[in-house]
């Protein structure tokens, strides 16, 4: 087998900042190879570099043999490079075979197109390497897997051999996940090469062949994935030693906080999403509802933050210490002593535009601590921002001038739980996803002051779709399925079967499929 | 280059490249483009009465500029500042015509200002209402409430309130004037230019404040940017959206009163000549940022008094084109500087 892909010191340089430097790496022909490495580590440059989307500022680029200068992704995928992105390039009004098509009609502009063969040879693709899709249903009808399939179908019509996924599961339920890595080992076996980007590294030593580590726009370390183990990995990526898993000392709950009885809620399309869902969240203890996306999670969380759609009906209890939360709106919901991360960081939590300073206050901002005037107290706001940036361990160069969009997914999300953590007076925590989307080191920081939160007596609900994460930080936990819960288990239980992990996902995945 | 200047020069080099083209539609019209701008120049800024004229034109645009900027912080269109001119105006007129002579101009005035700030408010709040409560679109809303703006005034001043065989109604009070800078301190004498470009200042600076500085422009901005996470951080963004427009439709107002008031004293059909319209340049040419707006107001309030001194040797058509290049130019260009940074 030869070199499909072989950088050697490839730099690229974004003013004075070196996104990559010095990059050498090569990629085997017929091989999984995994790229891993937290956010802002230089991997995504270094995937734009090999697709054409930028220029290299200095170094060498050789595919297949032959060195190359890409000056566009057209350049890119003629030399047979195909990407996956992690938001998919499809046209939602279009059907299948034409998404698939765009852009390589080969016909003239006015000629008709030649859908019929097409579709054979879209339907063979899809027979070998198990991507089975209809080819005549319309892209805004399919699941994110099945886009996902299209998109592959798509590299594979353009006869793509080296084919870039980035962070291909971030989107994917556990039962696609296994299903997307069934299709890049036949994809493989067929002599495709595979460039996987990601951070998680099960996933790594589940699928890939070998991995290489990036830190700080470098490349670490380049490893046979059979031959490394999980924190030795992370250790690579991180740079220390990191814990994988927090420690989780056991609670002693209070009284109890939220008590949810037999809520109902059903959306305006009347569909009911949440039946008779009962479940109570005592002061000092975590309570993990673990779940696939979609059993009720949102439509939970809307509820207890007020934000429930106009026309949707709810019904039954959920009370904070006997006050109801049902019908309230959040600026209300969140003087009761309740304190909320929701599932979508950036079109929820945050303004993007906002400095990082702005945001730790977004929300907050009608506390009066924070106020003088008619405006805010910058002094105030000032010493309250360091205090949270070097708690929390944010990762910022100017917090009064940077917005929020320059920093990383993982820093992004400290903002908000710091914000978040800190309001005075909260009683209730309700965490939806707070590691989505970040990387390992800034995991166990968040997990650690998850914990110290329960310390410090605060009820907490989290709502996480990693198992993982649920059994790390959960004193009970709730299985929701089709928006009740189906099995708890009690604290005695997550104790005792959270020394057998692999055995505790298998038993809780019963439960929510 | 750094981003930082790089958004100062774009404004720049536009307006320079607006200035070639102009040149160019001058020399092909058949006049020395170089002698045009001279006199321009002497007559718009060369003397205290052509200062004044400036003066005064600017306030109008600074206030119609500032009806498109407000909304626009909450990410609205407002294309309704024109219709939100003409109703403060004839508002103005009705007010400054019934209001009884023997009131002390100190209250008359005020008045006046407030009935015509409160009409456009009004007309800019309807748009508001239509968007929160049915979702409909501010541009068509505005486009639509132009229309029916005109229609109003229109009917009103033809059918009741005009003077026989005029295009315009009875003269407002003199209690009502808002006295000019040549009454008051003998300063750009004859011209329009009154005391409200130092309300208007004012008002200018107050938004600048009230955007960036105070709380209410903190949740303003923040529900135009992410309407979604507002309201997760318990901001009310309909409401936000309403104030927003009445502000915008109020400035407007004010800008009727500056006409109305302080210049012309009575309604008059087409007085405000489509100057709604040249605030929505205003406000883009200044990023909708109050003190920018200040800058860009100026510069569109010497073109368009520039293009009415030489009228003698340019016809007003070829100078209403020059115009409309110039606005569409700087557009452009501040559109492409965006996608460079």
């Amino acid at each position: 087998m030869g070199v499909a892909v072989r950088l050697s010191g490839v730099s690229k340089k974004f003013g004075s900042f070196a996104a990559n430097s010095n990059i050498s790496l090569s990629v085997e022909k017929g091989t999984i190879h995994a790229l891993v490495g937290e956010n802002g580590a230089g991997k995504s440059t270094l995937t734009k570099i090999i697709y054409g989307i930028h220029l290299p500022t200095s170094g060498e680029m050789v595919i297949q043999g032959k060195t190359v200068h890409f000056t566009s992704p057209r350049e890119a995928i003629k030399a047979g490079i195909g990407m996956v992105h992690q938001h998919f390039m499809l046209v939602p009004e279009l059907s299948v075979v034409e998404n698939i098509i765009l852009g390589h009609e080969q016909t003239s502009l006015f000629g008709p197109l030649s859908l019929k063969n097409t579709k054979a040879l879209i339907l063979k693709d899809a027979e070998a390497y198990g991507l089975a899709l209809d080819p005549d249903a319309l892209v805004a009808s399919l699941s994110i897997g099945e886009q996902q399939r299209v998109e592959i179908l798509k590299l594979l019509f353009r006869q793509a051999d080296i084919m870039i996924f980035d962070e291909p599961t971030a989107v994917l339920t556990p039962s696609e996940t296994e299903r997307l890595f069934a299709t890049l080992r036949s994809l493989r076996d067929k002599g495709k090469t595979i460039i996987l980007i990601t951070h998680k590294l099960d996933e790594v030593l589940a699928v890939a062949d070998a991995v290489s580590v990036m830190r700080n726009g470098e490349i670490v370390g380049t490893v046979p994935a059979a031959s490394v183990t999980k924190p030795e990995l992370a250790r690579m990526m991180v740079g220390r030693s990191v814990l994988l898993r927090v420690t989780n000392p056991p609670a002693s709950p209070g009284e109890t906080i939220l008590n949810i009885k037999r809520l109902r809620f059903r959306t305006p399309q009347g569909e009911e999403r949440l039946h008779d869902l009962t479940l109570n969240v005592r002061a000092g203890e975590i309570y993990g509802i673990a779940g696939v996306e979609g059993n009720g999670q949102s439509e939970l969380l809307q509820a207890l933050w007020g934000l429930a759609p106009v026309g949707s009906v709810i019904s039954g209890e959920a009370t904070l210490k006997g006050h109801s939360l049902i019908g309230k709106k959040p600026a209300e919901i969140a003087l009761m002593g309740v304190s909320h991360t929701p599932e979508n960081r950036l079109r929820h939590a945050v303004v993007l535009e906002y400095t990082i300073a702005e945001n730790l206050l977004f929300g907050r901002h009608r506390e009066p601590a924070f106020h003088k005037g008619i405006g805010f107290n910058s002094r105030t706001i000032k010493s309250y921002t360091e205090a949270m940036i070097s708690d929390f361990d944010i990762r910022c160069s100017s917090p009064e001038r940077q917005p929020l969009s320059a920093l990383s997914g993982g820093n992004q999300q400290k903002v908000v739980l710091a914000r978040e953590l800190n309001r005075p007076g909260i009683s209730l925590l309700i965490l939806a996803q707070p590691a989505r989307g970040v990387d390992i080191g800034a995991i166990e920081t968040i997990h650690k002051k998850i914990i110290e939160a329960r310390k410090s007596g605060m009820a907490i609900l989290l709502v996480s779709s990693e198992l993982e994460e649920i059994i790390a930080l959960s004193t009970r936990i709730g299985c929701l399925y089709k928006g009740s819960i189906r099995h708890e288990f009690s604290q005695e239980e997550v104790a005792l079967k959270r020394e057998a992990e692999h055995e505790f996902e298998k038993e809780i995945g019963l439960h929510i499929t | 280059m750094n981003s930082k200047n790089l958004r100062l020069l774009i404004p720049l080099f536009s307006l320079l490249s607006a200035l070639a083209v102009g040149s160019l539609v001058i020399a092909l019209a058949g006049r020395d483009p170089l002698m045009i701008f001279q006199k321009m120049l002497h007559a718009t800024l060369g003397t205290p009465y052509g200062v004044g004229q400036v003066i005064f034109r600017t306030t109008t645009l600074v206030l119609v500029g500032l009806a498109v900027a407000i909304p626009f912080q909450v990410r609205l269109f407002n294309i309704g500042a024109e219709g939100q001119l003409l109703m403060g105006a004839f508002t103005a007129a009705m007010t400054g015509t019934m209001l009884p002579a023997t009131l002390p101009s100190l209250v008359a005035i005020p008045l006046c200002i407030l009935s015509a700030m409160a009409a456009g408010a009004c007309w800019a709040l309807l748009a508001g209402v239509l968007k929160v409560r049915f979702g409909v679109n501010e541009v068509i809303a505005t486009i639509m409430l132009n229309f029916i703006a005109q229609g109003i005034t229109g009917y009103l001043l033809t059918w009741h309130f005009a003077i026989p065989s005029t295009v315009h109604t009875a003269r407002i009070t003199v209690n009502t004037i808002i006295p000019t800078f040549g009454s008051v301190t003998g300063w750009f004498t004859n011209s329009p230019a009154n005391l409200s470009t130092l309300l208007t200042v004012g008002v200018a600076l107050l938004f600048l404040i009230l955007f960036y500085y105070s709380r209410f422009g903190y949740e303003m901005r923040a529900a135009g940017l992410q309407p979604e996470a507002a309201r997760y951080g318990g901001i009310n963004a309909g409401m936000h959206t309403i104030t927003a427009m009445s502000l915008g439709g109020a400035a407007a107002g004010l800008g009727a009163a500056n006409i109305v008031l302080g210049y012309k004293h009575y309604y008059e059909s087409g007085m405000t000549a489509g100057i709604g319209f040249t605030g929505i340049a205003v406000a883009l040419l200044a990023g909708a940022h109050p003190l920018w707006i200040l800058l860009s107001a100026f510069f569109f309030g010497c073109l368009e008094y520039g293009g009415l001194t030489v009228n003698a040797w340019i016809p007003k058509d070829i100078f209403m084109i020059i115009e409309a290049l110039t606005i569409l130019l700087v557009i452009s260009f501040s559109a492409f500087g965006k996608r460079l940074l």
